[in-house]
């Protein structure tokens, strides 16, 4: 069953407060016997494990990266919100919060959502005491701009690399506590499995990836901060590596797992041009400040040199159909706009799967050197992989996988339904709803890490006390044992394709059917296909057994296990939620120009499934105080 | 195209190393150097033979976590790019390309192409950072910092770890590495207080972990992905004798 949200009595701008007031705390010298495992160091579980390192506690933190510095959250490009209005453009607390939430298409929670608003002020004071060198204007004082699904400019940047930035200054942040020696760091280790007793967490099975050996590590409490699950899709923008494993496992030992349809497909990647292909480059959405989204009018035109066609044959389709946004709509709007020009015939590159992004224009306004300092790196990263020079001819960009709104379901400690489970950062259900705004998931990685957890962590321990299970207990040693067999189990497979070849085939399945538009007849058929698969994923694959050592193809092959029970999964929440909003188009579900077609009576909640004796859905209600549902304009 | 791969091949650090050649034929030259390779392993793989085993994860030059030498050269050589971000037309039909790992100070060969870079981390942990917790930040604003420093701070923060700079020094010294850190942070008004104390621990912290000491060779400036300058350097040491 879903336990309660927790969220703490008051009016939305007091519950932070009252809760922090009145929350338990662990007493100085106490804090040292609680021993905290953190796994993952990305923006998330960097921050929480230096936060709750500084306040004393035995912290120790796993990675499957050979240093916390390589998380996928160093890619982040564009920015992080705050809103310290530092413009006078009228943001303010409120502003953020009801952004996000209209953004999120209302399916997120109101308290969790002002909360993150509230804090993300916080977030910028204390990453400038570390060392952030945001982007200054020439008084010395920081810079902001605007960034998609917003009118105000409350973006902090760090030229186009704002993520590996941040990241860089949590890693730094952490070191210093290893220096304290309050924080030990594993890296090169990753989690198979969660040990959870009479619905506690009390610890996880690692496999240190370099010698292959496996341990088994006890805990007060757990924190997952393990990042999104956009690879399930294979061709995504997330780094090579991110996966679902740790959130899947912990789904099966208990974990509800929230709105796994909610998935995040970005409007500015550059469009895939072979099958070989091994990810997708995003270009940041700030280049849409600046460039503008066109197709050709006449399909004659799509092969024909873009420079050469005039104004009059040039479709602006967003600034067109969205006039008061323009080429600034949310992604989700902005990707299906895209989708379907191109589905009618329009879309220009090799395989007809693009559209122009087009910075003439403004490179007439402001000068080259402008449009150099504000995204110089991009336009070099476009043309060392496309080898086209977009000072001269426009990008080509097309809808890509990116973000997963859905995770594991939290309460408003972000204590998932495993009690000492706390789930952070994209690994959560999060205060996305249905889709998220740009620049929100840095001000949420850090908000949940640096100022919720050092809270919420103590809180539970103050609360429920030591964990009294140890490490030879008989739960311990069958977990583990359950994790060799299953290695040797995977090694043991006799397919005749490398891991990346049915992993690419899985992606098929799920971006042609449950990707920027799913319908009942194709999300049906690719159920089928999934279960198809992992049924014969062991006379699929093949994995050579290098022994001890390294073994890059096993560690994929676990991992895509875990992916395939998450692809049915999706389908089969995507198939229940008999609605459009945010992300998730259903084709039955739209108005009669083609927008989402929301449906607050039967669908404002949470869906949340479980994973005992079967696949069971339970939902969370939502309701909506302070901000009142609207149909989301962009016209 | 065609191209032609000579790769170097170590099961583990005990064992002996050698160089194994194959040819990827009919590939196309809008693959990326990685992509090819992972279009060999999948071959290999049905062949039944032991994959070639490379790091990466963003493949777009900002990680860190990809880099071998490519013809002798870390990351190939190229211009601000790494590894991953070198692509097949870069070369001409049937070119032969030699792929070896990073060596270099205390880098040791984990397997094939890989290798343990963690000593940067030490490096790191011996003050690489500034002193702030939680809850003890002043409002953001209230510390001003010129354009042009926050510009420089940045140009030295930018570095990805990559240890390019370390495969490329005749010494084995990793200082550009813990210069530019160094840099990045005592240029920025946050980072004085700690400065002289951070600049002489990471230096002695670099040679105690077994990199070698630094002669100004200048190497290393010219591998970086990331076009860190050899000013760097010149800093650091000021600033750990101050
Ligand atoms: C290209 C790109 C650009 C983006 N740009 C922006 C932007 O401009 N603004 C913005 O707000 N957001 C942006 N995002 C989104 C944002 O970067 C991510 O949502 C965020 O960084 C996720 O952080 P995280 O800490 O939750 O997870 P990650 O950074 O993904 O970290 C996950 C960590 O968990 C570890 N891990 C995972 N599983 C295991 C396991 N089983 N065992 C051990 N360790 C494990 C990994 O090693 C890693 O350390 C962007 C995303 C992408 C892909
Ligand atoms: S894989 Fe990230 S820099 Fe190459």
């Amino acid at each position: 069953m879903i336990p309660s949200a927790n969220i703490p009595p008051g009016s939305i701008d007091k519950k932070w407060s009252n809760f922090k007031s009145s929350c338990e705390l662990v007493a100085p010298a106490n804090r040292r016997k609680f021993r905290i495992l953190v796994v993952g160091t990305g923006l998330a579980g960097a921050s929480a494990a230096s936060a709750l390192g500084e306040q004393g506690y035995e912290v120790l933190v796993f990675t499957y990266h050979d240093t916390p510095r390589r998380a996928h959250s160093i890619a982040a490009q564009g920015g992080i919100n705050a809103a310290k209005n530092y413009r006078n453009d009228g943001d303010s607390v409120f502003r953020l919060f009801a952004e996000t939430l209209k953004g999120g298409d209302f399916r997120s929670r109101e308290a969790n959502v002002y909360r993150l608003a509230e804090i993300s002020v916080q977030i910028i004071d204390h990453c400038v005491a570390l060392g952030v060198p945001f982007a200054r204007d020439y008084g010395g004082y920081l810079d902001t701009r605007s960034f998609g699904g917003t009118r105000v400019a409350r973006t902090f940047y760090a030229r186009g690399q704002t993520g590996q930035q941040l990241l860089l200054a949590c890693y730094s942040s952490l070191l210093r506590q290893v220096d304290l020696g309050n924080v030990k760091i594993f890296p090169n280790h990753e989690m198979l499995d969660l040990v959870v007793v009479d619905n506690r967490a009390v610890g996880l099975i690692v496999r240190n990836l370099l010698n292959g050996s496996i341990h088994r590590i006890k805990g007060d409490c757990v924190i997952l901060a393990t990042g999104g699950y956009s690879n399930v899709y294979y061709l995504s923008t997330n780094a090579r590596k991110s996966n679902a494993s740790a959130i899947v496992r912990a789904f099966k030992r208990g974990a509800g797992f929230a709105n796994p349809c909610f998935t995040q497909i970005h409007p500015t990647c550059i469009p895939a041009t072979s099958e070989h292909q091994s990810k997708l480059t995003l270009m940041s959405e700030s280049l849409r400040n600046d460039g503008r989204v066109w197709v050709p009018r006449n399909q004659e035109d799509k092969s024909k040199d873009p420079r050469l066609i005039p104004e009059k044959d040039r479709f602006y389709y967003l600034e067109q159909w969205y006039p008061s946004y323009g080429n600034l709509t949310p992604r989700d709007i902005a990707s299906r706009a895209a989708k379907k020009v191109c589905d009618e015939g329009l879309g220009v590159g090799p395989m007809g799967l693009g559209v122009y992004l087009d910075f003439a224009d403004a490179i007439k306004r402001l000068g080259k050197d402008t449009i150099a300092e504000r995204y110089g790196n991009l336009f070099e990263m476009y043309q060392s992989i496309t080898g086209e020079n977009p000072w001269e001819v426009p990008m080509r960009i097309y809808p890509g996988p990116h973000y997963t709104m859905g995770g594991l379901w939290v309460d408003y400690n972000l204590m998932s339904t495993v009690s000492g489970l706390f789930v952070i950062g994209e690994a959560n259900f999060s205060d996305h709803g249905a889709n998220r705004l740009g620049a929100s998931a840095l001000m949420q990685g850090l908000a949940d890490g640096f100022f919720i957890i050092p809270y919420s962590v103590p809180h539970f321990l103050a609360t429920n006390g030591k964990n009294k299970i140890s490490e030879d207990s008989p739960e311990f040693i069958v977990a583990e044992k359950a994790v060799s067999e299953r290695i040797k189990r995977v090694l043991s497979y006799q397919g005749n394709h490398a891991v990346s070849e049915i992993h690419r085939r899985l992606g098929k399945i799920l971006w042609d059917k449950c990707g920027m538009s799913r319908s009942h007849a194709g999300l049906t058929n690719a159920l089928s296909e999934v279960k198809e698969l992992a049924e014969a994923l062991p006379k699929l694959i093949r994995v050579i057994d290098e022994g001890e050592g390294l073994n890059y193809a096993l560690e994929h092959a676990l991992r895509l296990e875990d992916f395939v029970k998450l692809g049915e999964l999706m389908i089969l929440d995507a198939l229940e939620r008999k609605e459009s909003c945010g992300g998730h188009f259903r084709e039955e579900f739209q108005s009669e120009d083609g927008e989402a077609a929301r449906n607050d009576e039967e669908f404002a909640h949470v869906s949340v499934w479980f994973n005992q004796n079967g696949l069971r859905l339970e939902t969370e209600k939502l309701t909506f105080e302070y901000v009142k549902p609207t149909i989301r304009s962009y016209k | 195209m065609k191209i032609y791969l000579k790769i170097w091949r170590q099961k583990n650090y005990s064992e002996p190393g050698f160089f194994e050649d194959f040819c990827l034929d009919e590939v196309s030259s809008d693959l990326s150097l990685l992509e090819a390779l992972d279009l060999l392993n999948e071959r290999l793989t049905r062949e039944s033979r032991r994959p070639i085993s490379f790091d990466s994860d963003c493949r777009e030059g900002i990680c860190g976590t990809c880099g071998f030498l490519i013809n002798g050269r870390p990351h190939g050589g190229f211009e601000g790019l790494t590894t991953c971000q070198v692509y097949l037309r870069k070369f001409k039909n049937e070119d032969t390309l030699v792929l070896e790992p990073f060596r270099g100070g205390p880098f040791r060969i984990i397997t094939d192409l890989v290798v343990d870079r963690s000593k940067f981390d030490e490096i790191i942990t011996a003050g690489g950072y500034i002193s702030a917790s939680v809850g003890q930040a002043p409002e953001a604003n209230s510390i001003l910092v010129p354009k042009e420093i926050a510009e420089e701070a940045f140009d030295a923060a930018a570095c990805i770890g990559c240890g390019a700079c370390v495969a490329a020094c005749p010494n084995g010294s990793a200082m550009l590495f813990t210069s530019a850190k160094i840099y990045h942070l005592n240029k920025l008004p946050q980072g004085r207080p700690e400065a002289k104390k951070r600049a002489s621990r990471m230096i002695s912290k670099m040679i105690e972990s077994g990199f070698g000491a630094c002669s100004l060779h200048g190497e290393c400036e010219t591998v970086c992905p990331k076009k860190i300058s050899l000013k760097v350097i010149n800093f650091a040491l000021r600033e750990a004798r101050r």
